[in-house]
């Protein structure tokens, strides 16, 4: 049994320590820059769309100094190995029509500030479309190949190698117009609090970023990383993937990669990010 | 349901012989979101309430911070700190709070620990998949009674 002021003394030190906890947990003030060239902007003034959050943060700036740290240069960011495979399949043709990506895009280079712009509305097709779905309308409709599976090996892949020609580039995704009613569908959504816990994003990512929640560390829930290297199963992981994960862990029945859902979800989470530089593909933990 | 009703099912309940004196969580009765009688018509058991704290559904210290259980590793900062919390709040009090924290503060972004009705897209724990069958809440009561009785030891005086 402790003396009173033992406990006083106990809780006073817990007091202290939490203190110190919180103050390390804030996003910290180091500066992206890739390569000792691509300058990422980590922090940006909200979009006038946010209602309660008024600085947007990158995912990179709630991460250790060692996470952080594999992501500045493309030799240490094991992603690239991905990447770099994607490149070798932009150049191979594939389906009825002997085309490859390279056969109608030539360099991916050309691919240049496209990842900042998506999910976006497609006029002809009447839809908002994620970059995977432009990626398979593509090898469907102009390659005569098998589309790919939404969130498989070949498709992220893929997404980051055309992510990857945009970093630095702000992103900015048009919510207005034509895909306004996808965008309050995802903004719905991402109020929604979902499964037996009943949590919705806005929980974690809008009201309790910067705390901890066990031993993660919560941040804005931003998606201008992804495709995204995690420590945590050491591969590239989609946009849906992190959304379907997310969803299943409030203990809901979650939602599909590539349903409408979470497209609408995308490009509201996305619109979140407009203004914070393209990091695709990032590396968390 | 008024009190008497709730001693009077209990009396019933204990009476068939099955879940003698358990509150079914549709039954529980709120009074300014406090929970007078033990959901399981037992004692809590404190020690297993601090197995509670740390493992499984309880997983308190994912988002409060207890001193006492500092021997466990990362506890989290989303709710208030624990330490003291008998004296701020009675044993009723903090059963409801567990129970369902959403009956006394609106909006609050804790889990509601006795419950089974009204979710979105409730899935079968942690796989993703559709629930199906009937709903067991997060802890039974008297796991919540447990935790409850481990709570009840937390004080500064």
């Amino acid at each position: 049994m402790r003396t009173k002021t033992s406990m006083r003394l106990g809780v006073g030190l817990a007091a202290a320590s939490v203190f110190a906890m919180a103050a390390c947990a804030d996003p910290d003030d180091d500066q992206l820059v890739v390569n000792e060239e691509i300058e990422m902007i980590t922090e940006a003034a909200a979009p006038d769309h946010m209602e309660r959050v008024r600085t947007i943060y990158s995912g990179w700036r709630f991460r250790s100094d060692e996470t952080q740290a594999v992501q500045m240069d493309d030799f240490d960011n094991p992603a690239m190995i991905w990447v770099d495979a994607a490149a070798e399949v932009w150049e191979t043709a594939d389906g009825t029509e002997g085309n490859s990506c390279a056969s109608c895009h030539e360099s991916v280079d050309s691919m240049e500030g496209v990842r900042a712009v998506y999910p976006k509305w497609n006029e002809a097709a009447g839809e908002v479309r994620t970059l995977e779905m432009q990626v398979n309308d593509c090898r469907e409709n102009q390659m005569g190949a098998e589309p790919w599976k939404y969130d498989g090996g070949d498709m992220t892949n893929m997404v980051a190698l055309i992510s990857s020609v945009s970093r630095g580039l702000p992103v900015n995704v048009a919510i207005d117009g034509p895909a306004q009613s996808t965008w309050e569908q995802g903004k719905d959504l991402y109020y929604t609090r979902f499964g037996q816990l009943e949590l919705s994003c806005a929980n974690c990512h809008e009201d309790s970023y910067g705390l901890h929640i066990r031993s993660d560390h919560l941040s804005q829930g931003q998606i201008n990383g992804f495709p995204t290297y995690r420590l945590k199963n050491t591969k590239l992981n989609s946009v849906h993937s992190r959304f379907k994960g997310c969803i299943r862990d409030t203990r809901a029945h979650t939602f599909a990669p590539g349903s409408p859902e979470f497209v609408a979800l995308e490009l509201y989470v996305a619109s979140r990010g407009n203004g914070l530089s393209v990091e695709g593909p990032s590396v968390r933990n | 349901m008024t009190r008497f009703g709730l001693l009077m099912s209990a009396a019933l309940l204990s009476a068939s012989g099955v879940f003698a004196g358990t509150v079914h969580p549709t039954n529980v009765d709120f009074v300014d979101g406090a929970i007078e009688v033990s959901l399981s018509g037992m004692p809590g058991d404190p020690e297993n309430g601090a197995v509670l704290m740390n493992k499984g559904a309880g997983n308190c210290i994912a988002c409060h911070a207890v001193s006492q259980l500092s021997d466990l590793p990362f506890h989290g900062e989303i709710g208030p700190m624990l330490d003291g919390v008998a004296d701020r709040w009675s044993e009723a009090e903090l059963r409801g709070i567990i129970a369902d924290a959403k009956q006394m503060f609106d909006g609050t972004m804790m889990p509601s620990f006795y419950k089974t009705e009204g979710f979105i897209r409730l899935g079968d724990a942690y796989t993703g998949d559709a629930h199906a069958g009937d709903v067991q809440p997060l802890l039974t009561a008297q796991e919540v009674e447990d935790v409850v009785a481990y709570l009840k030891t937390l004080t500064d005086e």
